[in-house]
């Protein structure tokens, strides 16, 4: 039940933050527009806004999945309570931190670094809820447990790395500042990717109807070669960045494995249609086979900007930003908006209408084809950028690539509606879903009393 | 006997990271010989920059925002101190999308003198590099900085 209510928090936040990104794209294009609302807090709301709703979905998820479908007991619902609450507050006193203009300035974690202390508290109750409640699994682990016990364990280590600015050792070290912020950052985006991906191989290996493959070698090797790269595979942000050749080098080679991975979805290819025409009808499968597209297109976008000379072209450009968006919207928001729907439709009172699949489709495919048109405008900005308009001073530059903003914000407008269209969806029925175990919980509470 | 194996790779790879983390944190980003000290002036600008959240239009290294310009080099890529009196132009009036955030003499001088700090830690982009297999030798990097004294 708490996990249900992490879900429509996200679900919330995920619709905030779209507005926000929307503001924030129509700020780019028109600097004086809500002038008084600078992009400086725009920006930061809807990354901020767009990062929660990816651990909100994940975490609801993993309290839901646990007692729901494994039979597993959460170790403490008190303290799932306590963590949702603390989540909360500390969003709010994000939010007013950031229209207030008080930043802590730090890319993904704007806001003054006090606020990081209740979040890193928040992860402690999660992540003990987590570990007390799995030792009681006597079996061994299926992947996607792993992947969930990873997320978290490597939240901790890289959102306190995100933190060692505040030493002057690192603060004073330009170079080593920007090297590790950058590094915990990278490894930080793979520790949520690990939740996501974790929640993914769930519903996948529900819906297929057996955890054979959630346990078997390949799933597991692909389990670790995520984490190598997770551990490894960041320097691709910090190529230019003046440091020892070597570690680019060892990034370079370690990113490249993931060549395996881009080989394998390539060769599964026809299974995988062969799965999309059985499991089609699927609202959750739908989202999912949406994220194996996305996952094929950006890992192509990821292996090219992780060849240093192509990244000398790249970096710094809106190139990178299609591959962030294609990541969180394409790949993080398909999977997560998959597990909503899995849920949703495993209760009769809460499974969508059949008007409802209709409206979810069609928000399904504005999605969907509006990122397309995004990413595109985005790419071709960046080439922009890094290509053509290299010699031109900084507003020139802006001014020849404005035809593709144009086209990114239309697009990222199409976009929100279509995720909004969405959204409210899962909205309505998680609250049906919610209020229809509370009847069923009061119910069994009662007849405890009667029988007693 | 899999869980064992499993563990194994986890907690290896778990010990990797720290021994990783820990060289990173020291020799593999050792300040560099062209580089200049913090001084308390640069070390306030450095504070403003992150207080204003200049992050979010700005960038050093290419990374950050992409609303505004690449601020590495922005104090001597034009040559002379026509990037520094660019640079209090635009902190003290706004301008082309940058709003006027009113700020102090003495602010402004802080991010002049910050802009001054990570100007000298390198050039960015790079300008004089090299490819082999791919990957870039460029004129920062301490081999090539060491290759040149010897």
């Amino acid at each position: 039940m708490i996990g249900l209510r992490f879900m429509r928090l996200g679900v919330l936040s995920l619709a905030i933050g779209l507005f926000f990104g929307v503001i924030g794209g129509f700020q780019f294009l028109f600097p004086e527009f809500l002038r008084e609302l600078l992009f400086t807090k725009t920006r930061a709301i809807h990354v901020s806004m767009v990062v929660s709703w990816i651990f909100l979905i994940a975490i609801g998820g993993i309290y839901y999945y646990l007692p729901q479908y494994t039979g597993k007991k959460l170790h403490s619902n008190k303290l799932a309570v306590w963590h949702y609450w603390l989540f909360l507050i500390t969003g709010i006193c994000v939010l007013f931190s950031y229209l207030s203009g008080k930043f802590g300035g730090r890319e993904y974690f704007a806001f003054p670094p006090i606020l990081s202390i209740p979040i890193f508290v928040s992860w402690v109750l999660f992540g003990f809820n987590y570990f007390k409640t799995m030792s009681y699994e006597k079996n061994p682990w299926p992947v996607y447990y792993w992947q969930w016990a990873t997320g978290i364990v490597f939240f901790f280590l890289t959102y306190t790395e995100a933190h060692l600015y505040l030493i002057p050792y690192f603060r004073d070290n330009m170079v080593r500042e920007i090297i590790v912020q950058w590094k915990s950052y990278g490894a930080l985006t793979g520790s949520w990717n690990m939740l996501v991906y974790g929640t993914g191989l769930f519903i996948a290996t529900r819906i297929g109807g057996s955890i054979d493959i959630a346990r078997s070698k390949m799933a597991f090797g692909l389990y670790f070669l995520g984490l190598f790269n997770l551990i490894f595979g960041w320097a691709h942000h910090t190529y230019l960045v003046p440091s020892e050749t070597w570690i680019r080098t060892f990034a370079y080679f370690v990113s490249m494995t993931e060549l395996y991975i881009f080989g394998k979805i390539i060769w599964d290819w026809r299974g995988s249609l062969q799965q999309w025409e059985i499991n089609r009808h699927i609202t959750a499968y739908r989202f999912l086979f949406a994220a194996d597209i996305w996952v094929f297109l950006n890992l192509g976008l990821a292996l090219i900007i992780s060849v240093p000379i192509f990244n000398l072209y790249t970096h710094g450009t809106h190139i990178i930003v299609a591959h962030a968006m294609g990541s969180t919207i394409g790949i993080n928001t398909m999977i997560l908006l998959s597990s909503i729907f899995f849920i949703i439709n495993e209760s009769r009172e809460s499974q969508l209408s059949k008007a409802q699949i209709k409206k979810v489709v069609h928000g399904f495919w504005i999605a969907n084809i509006s990122l397309a048109v995004f990413l595109i405008a985005l790419i071709l900005a960046g080439i922009g950028k890094g290509v053509l308009y290299t010699d031109m001073p900084f507003q020139a530059m802006m001014f020849n690539i404005r035809p593709f903003l144009v086209v990114f914000t239309l697009a990222g407008i199409t976009l929100m509606l279509g995720l909004w269209i969405i959204l409210w969806h899962a909205y309505q029925n998680i609250g049906v879903l919610h209020s229809s175990l509370s009847n069923t919980t009061q119910e069994d509470t009662i007849k405890e009393e009667f029988s007693m | 006997m899999n869980i064992i194996n499993n563990r194994t790779v986890f907690f290896t790879l778990l010990v990797s990271y720290f021994f990783y983390s820990v060289y990173i944190y020291a020799s593999g980003t050792d300040a560099l010989p062209g580089m200049i000290s913090h001084t308390d002036e640069s070390r306030h600008g450095q504070q403003l920059f992150q207080e204003y959240h200049c992050t979010a239009c700005h960038q050093f290294y290419g990374l950050g925002g992409h609303m505004g310009p690449e601020l590495t080099n922005a104090m001597s890529y034009r040559g002379g101190d026509i990037g520094e009196i660019i640079a209090r132009a635009f902190l003290v009036n706004g301008g082309n999308g940058m709003p006027n955030f009113n700020l102090s003499e003495s602010e402004v001088s802080a991010l002049v003198a910050y802009l001054k700090f990570v100007d000298k830690t390198g050039t960015y982009p790079p300008k004089n590099y090299e490819v082999k297999w791919g990957m870039i030798f460029q004129e920062d990097d301490p081999e090539w900085i060491s290759k040149e004294i010897q």
